[in-house]
């Protein structure tokens, strides 16, 4: 039996799980606000202690070393059957084990799958690290058996939502931070805030951040590492069960059974999956220069303060300064060169030319800062077909032709047939998702050459900007960095000649014109949706909508179109991008939101979309998206 | 640091002042890590003035030929409030009080005594002595320190909890300013008549004038003085410990706490001051195999305590402080122990005197901070010191260690002492500054004080806006400027 003995922080003071939670109920943070409450409701502060110790227990991890090895060897077990290898950057984890023994760690890694925590754990426990302590989502504390062996294993449970419980998020916040003040054990959660259904980046949570920072302004612990987790899987476990998601199909709710259930999924075959453990980020050297610790100087520790400005502007670079890091320590396989291929190939591509497309892809990829997993002692086309094969779910091959769905010259679309096709591309989607952020900023400088009104630096760069803040929900950017941006998107496709700079214009060449064509094509679809999007507002929408409604209203307007051959935006119909173009129009000011108790109401301004209309290469009515050939 | 030395015993020099005596002069006062930064444009004069009359006219003339001046007491100024402005193009007179050192009357009724400003500390207790009175204040540097001093830095003593600080002491002064002399109308022990304006002159740094006189309180010498001392299993035990004594308000007239590392040092030193750090470490060793077994040596800290009063008072105290340290698992070690504590305390004072011999160099800086921010102060401070070090190159880890040195109601005053060991560093002065600078930027960030004794002087200025905001700067500037439009006092301190 392996001998379990992690490093630990080295100013631990060891104790109990019993003694932890002793800690937090008496803590003068929770113990204030549990006097709030008491006042607030009239309820007796026994009453409210108790609640605040049931919820304690209900989230409480239970540490237990039984339970960890039994945990450790079942998920060897399962792992084994489910991948075909799982690789660890060693120095990564020689960096963390180094930072846990000098400071309180958070792990703060990429979420794409349920997988991810139990990965987390078990790479952590065999390299005998001391095992994080999870803020996991609520639901997972209902399959039985799992959820008492992660409690057992180190996680905690949170509710999804607890916004206005301010019991709830006392002793969560509280028990968050005593584990870390006490160098307890890495805290462990997910900037995300969920699964990414998409594949791509989340923007960035902010509310668990502030709360693993506090500590360390207010002075209780010398510094916090941040440590940045790429996880990259070849391919997800839940892929087909995200797309039915975001196409708007209830998702059954997750059970053990559920997960077991998935007896298929044991015996099928998910490739490979590579850890990346990021440099540890020192929360003191990000914060050295920018920020004023002082401010908490004159109130009492226990009480919280709203977060200033510049407190406020802080965490949000923090956050996004770690998803970056998550990206570009992201490994990308072939089947993601091959899924971005084919989806500019609907419904299918010749097998060599896909071969050829890939070599090309994977240059391009790794000369725009991309990782690749490319095994070097296969012939290329072996590669492709292992990956097509890896991938058949997704993609065939019959009669030399590649292909994601069958698409006869007398076939009828129907709307059934629209909803399975948009299954297989949204899943295919999710793979090129994978590396849409390391393509972002030269693929946005290409569109903005492709729309701004002369190919002057300053129109061009005027359009990225317009298009870069358009889709700051959809991509990962580093907050106001709008300039360097565009001159490192430039600058990459510069160096591939793809375009010409001048101190003046910047010009696609005629070398790159396929690239170029390229970068346009794998960014058109979200282009187009957000042009859809505007025009469902734009001529179907009066009056005010609740975001459920928009989002079914964009549905079967978008399903019309494409019916109607007027539209191929499959992605139009992802609720997650439909999310995104809400979030995006409001930050644009083309809709306002007034939130009530239960919901939130928008409103669109007509005056408003006449301004961006233009920017957007909309020509209202009659609407001519130009579709670039390749 | 000080551009200014200790001991010095440059008084002397006073007799007859040549030329060669100011060179002389100079270099005494040059006598920190820092060279000499006194600088004479024009031919220097030095005044030594043995009573207040005498610096009414110093100071007249003073103005009437626009010559800086800047008042020198005991020069143990831990703030570079002695150095000389660099840029200052005037003729620099350094004022020094040390013969206004006489007692001009005490008064036993209302236990008051009036004395002149450039006494030293230890030469007031000496006479007040003579007539069974003392002041009790006693900073560490009593020896050479001044009366005036302590008034224009605000100074604390040891002994505080029962006698007070420099402000609670003082009952009148004589302030001779550009402008004339300040001073009230009467000794009243207390008075609403405005903002006190002697909290102008107290902490003022030698910039607003020149104090001559001081009226102080006295007290009868106690009968009875008794050291002790307490070990305690860790440093968060004993800082639970002296805040528990400073909650029930039954500090002794001196609580100091020491952390491990503190009195486990003492190799690098000179072999005499060793010895005492040996000597107390035995005494220690004794204690702690014998009796406390438990306790883990690399862990335990140990307070040194001084009663003062009545013999049975004193004993009753004592038995108050043990019980409640015996529930912080503090465990008593001793008189002696006590004792060679405070000796060890007075050593490390002068710290960077002694180790100069053997590559080391050091200071110690101190800060006053709330009850709860403590040992977060203590740990982050003396963190950042070990780190800043080794990110500069300092091959052996340095000695980095703190001391809780006073009790308030509110808070406590924290002091960090902190060397290194310099060889195969080419500009150590250069780089103690930066990570003195940088444990000073910690202590800010973690609530504490920009200094609780030792001023600001020159060496703390560029904080001291965001310490006081920038309305308060101005309040102290327009005061500035209406006492001394010409900066006659122009030693630029504070602002
Ligand atoms: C080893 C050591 C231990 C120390 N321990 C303590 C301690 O326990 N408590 C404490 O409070 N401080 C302590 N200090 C700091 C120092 O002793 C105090 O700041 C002391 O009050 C300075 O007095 P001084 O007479 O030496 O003044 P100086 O160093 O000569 O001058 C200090 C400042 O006061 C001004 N000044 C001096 N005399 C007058 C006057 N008559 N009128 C107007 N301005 C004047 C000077 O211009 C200068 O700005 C210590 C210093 C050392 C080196």
């Amino acid at each position: 039996m392996k001998c379990y003995s992690p490093v630990i922080y080295r100013s631990l003071i060891p104790c109990k799980p019993s003694a932890l939670k002793n800690m937090v109920l008496q803590s003068d943070q929770l113990q204030y606000v549990i006097r709030q409450i008491s006042l607030e409701s009239g309820e007796s502060l026994d009453v409210v202690q108790d609640q605040a110790t049931e919820i304690l227990d209900e989230m409480g991890q239970n540490l237990n070393l039984a339970a960890i090895r039994m945990f450790a060897l079942t998920l060897s077990k399962i792992f084994k059957r489910l991948f075909r290898k799982v690789c660890v950057n060693e120095e990564g984890i020689q960096r963390l084990a180094q930072a846990i023994q000098d400071h309180p760690v958070v792990l703060l890694p990429s979420h794409r799958s349920y997988v991810d925590f139990l990965m987390m754990s078990y790479i952590l426990y065999t390299y005998d690290l001391a095992l994080p302590v999870i803020a996991a989502g609520m639901d997972f504390m209902g399959m039985k058996i799992v959820g008492e062996l992660l409690r057992m294993s180190g996680a905690f449970f949170m509710r999804r939502t607890f916004r206005g419980n301010k019991l709830y998020w006392a002793v969560f916040a509280e028990y968050v931070k005593t584990m870390l003040r006490n160098g307890y054990a890495p805290v462990e959660f997910f900037l995300e805030g969920q699964r990414s259904r998409t594949c791509k980046t989340l923007a960035p949570k902010f509310g668990l951040l502030s709360v693993v920072m506090e500590p360390f302004f207010k002075g209780e612990v010398f510094d916090t590492h941040l440590v940045p987790v790429s996880i990259s899987y070849e391919r997800v476990l839940e892929e087909s069960l995200y797309a039915y998601e975001l196409l708007g199909v209830p998702k059954p709710k997750e059970s053990t059974s559920g997960l077991i259930k998935a007896r298929k999924i044991l015996s099928d075959d998910f490739g490979s999956i590579h850890i990346f453990f990021g440099e540890p980020m020192s929360l003191r050297s990000l914060a050295s220069g920018k920020l004023n610790r002082s401010q908490y100087n004159l109130i009492p520790r226990h009480l919280s303060q709203r977060p200033s400005e510049e407190m406020h502007t802080f965490i949000s670079d923090v956050a996004y300064k770690v998803e970056l890091q998550q990206i570009a320590n992201m490994v990308l396989s072939p089947g993601v060169l091959i899924a971005a291929i084919l989806l500019q190939n609907v419904p299918s591509l010749n097998f060599s030319l896909l071969v050829d497309k890939t070599i090309w892809l994977k240059d391009l990829t790794e000369a725009f800062g991309g990782c690749l997993e490319w095994p070097d002692n296969m012939s290329a086309s072996k590669v492709v077909l292992a990956s097509v094969d890896l991938h058949s779910n997704l993609m065939r091959i019959a009669d030399g032709e590649v292909v994601l769905f069958e698409n006869g010259p007398n076939d009828v679309l129907t709307e059934e047939k629209v909803f399975t096709r948009a299954i297989t591309l949204l899943m295919c989607a999710s793979y090129r998702n994978q590396m849409v952020n390391t393509y972002a900023r030269p693929a946005l400088v290409v569109l903005a050459c492709n729309m701004a009104p002369s190919s002057s630096r300053d129109d061009v760069s005027r359009t990225f900007y317009f298009l870069r803040s358009l889709f700051s929900k959809e991509f990962i950017f580093f907050p106001g960095l709008e300039e360097k941006d565009f001159e490192e998107g430039s600058f990459l496709l510069s160096k591939c000649d793809i375009v010409h700079l001048t101190p003046l214009e910047i010009v696609l060449t005629k070398n790159g014109e396929s690239a170029a064509m390229f970068l346009v094509r794998m960014f058109q679809p979200f282009l187009e949706g957000y042009q859809l999007a505007f025009m469902h507002l734009a001529n179907e929408v009066t009056g005010s909508l609740t975001e459920k409604q928009y989002i079914s209203g964009m549905r079967s307007f978008v399903t019309r179109r494409i019916l109607a051959g007027d539209s191929q935006c499959y992605e139009a119909l992802s609720s997650d991008m439909q999310k995104n173009t809400l979030a995006s129009f409001m930050h644009l000011g083309i809709m306002k939101v007034e939130k009530s108790i239960d919901a939130a109401i928008f409103t669109v301004d007509k005056q408003a979309m006449a301004d961006v209309e233009g920017k957007l290469g909309l020509q209202m009515p009659i609407m001519k998206i130009p579709v670039p050939r390749l | 640091m000080s551009g200014s030395g200790l001991a010095l015993p440059w008084p002397w020099l006073c007799a007859s002042l040549c030329e060669e005596a100011w060179q002389e002069l100079l270099k005494w006062n040059g006598w920190g890590y820092n060279d000499s930064k006194f600088t004479f444009n024009k031919k220097g004069q030095a005044e030594f003035t043995d009573c207040h009359d005498d610096v009414l006219r110093i100071v007249d003339l003073a103005c009437k030929h626009n010559v800086c001046i800047i008042p020198f007491g005991g020069g143990t100024s831990v703030s570079s409030a002695l150095e000389c402005p660099e840029d200052e193009k005037r003729t620099i007179i350094s004022l020094d009080t040390s013969q206004m050192s006489r007692i001009l009357w005490i008064d036993e009724k209302n236990l008051t005594a009036h004395v002149e400003a450039g006494i030293t500390g230890q030469d007031l207790e000496k006479q007040l002595l003579e007539s069974g009175y003392c002041t009790g204040h006693e900073p560490d540097s009593m020896e050479f320190s001044t009366l005036g001093g302590w008034v224009a830095t605000r100074a604390s003593g040891m002994k505080k909890n029962i006698y007070g600080n420099i402000e609670d002491l003082v009952v009148h002064l004589k302030v001779v300013t550009p402008k004339g002399i300040v001073e009230k109308s009467c000794q009243g022990p207390r008075m609403s008549t405005g903002p006190d304006i002697y909290h102008f002159i107290m902490g003022s740094e030698g910039t607003l004038g020149v104090v001559t006189e001081v009226t102080i309180k006295i007290r009868p010498v106690p009968e009875y003085q008794k050291y002790g001392s307490v070990v305690f299993p860790n440093f968060e035990r004993g800082v639970a410990c002296l805040r528990e004594v400073a909650r029930q308000r039954c500090a002794p007239a001196s609580i100091r706490l020491m952390d491990n590392a503190q009195f486990q040092f003492g190799h690098a030193l000179k072999p005499q001051v060793a010895s005492i750090f040996t000597s107390f470490l035995d005494g220690l060793k004794k204690f702690y195999i014998t009796k406390f077994k438990g306790f883990d040596p690399n862990q335990l800290c140990v307070a040194t305590l001084l009663f003062e009063g009545d013999r049975e008072k004193v004993l009753q105290h004592e038995k108050q402080v043990y019980d409640i340290a015996a529930k912080f698992g503090g465990l008593a070690a001793g008189e002696d122990n006590g004792q060679r504590g405070y000796m060890l305390t007075f050593v490390i004072a002068y710290l960077r005197d002694l180790g100069m011999d053997y590559y080391l160099i050091g200071e110690s800086f101190e800060t006053s901070v709330p009850w709860d921010r403590v040992l977060d102060l203590c740990r982050n401070v003396k963190e950042r010191i070990v780190r800043e070090c080794k990110e500069r190159g300092v091959q052996f880890p340095p000695l980095s260690t703190c001391r809780v040195t006073q009790t308030y109601d509110a808070g406590a005053c924290v002091y960090f002492y902190f060397a290194f060991n310099y060889r195969g560093i080419s500009d150590p002065v250069h780089v103690y500054e930066e990570i003195e600078f940088a444990a000073r930027e910690e202590i800010l960030a973690n609530g504490g004080s920009l200094s609780h004794h030792h001023g600001v002087g020159k060496l703390r200025k560029q904080w001291l806006k965001d310490s006081i905001s920038h309305v308060g700067i101005g309040m102290l500037q327009s005061v500035k400027n209406y006492i001394d439009p010409n900066n006659i006092f122009g030693s630029r301190n504070l602002l």
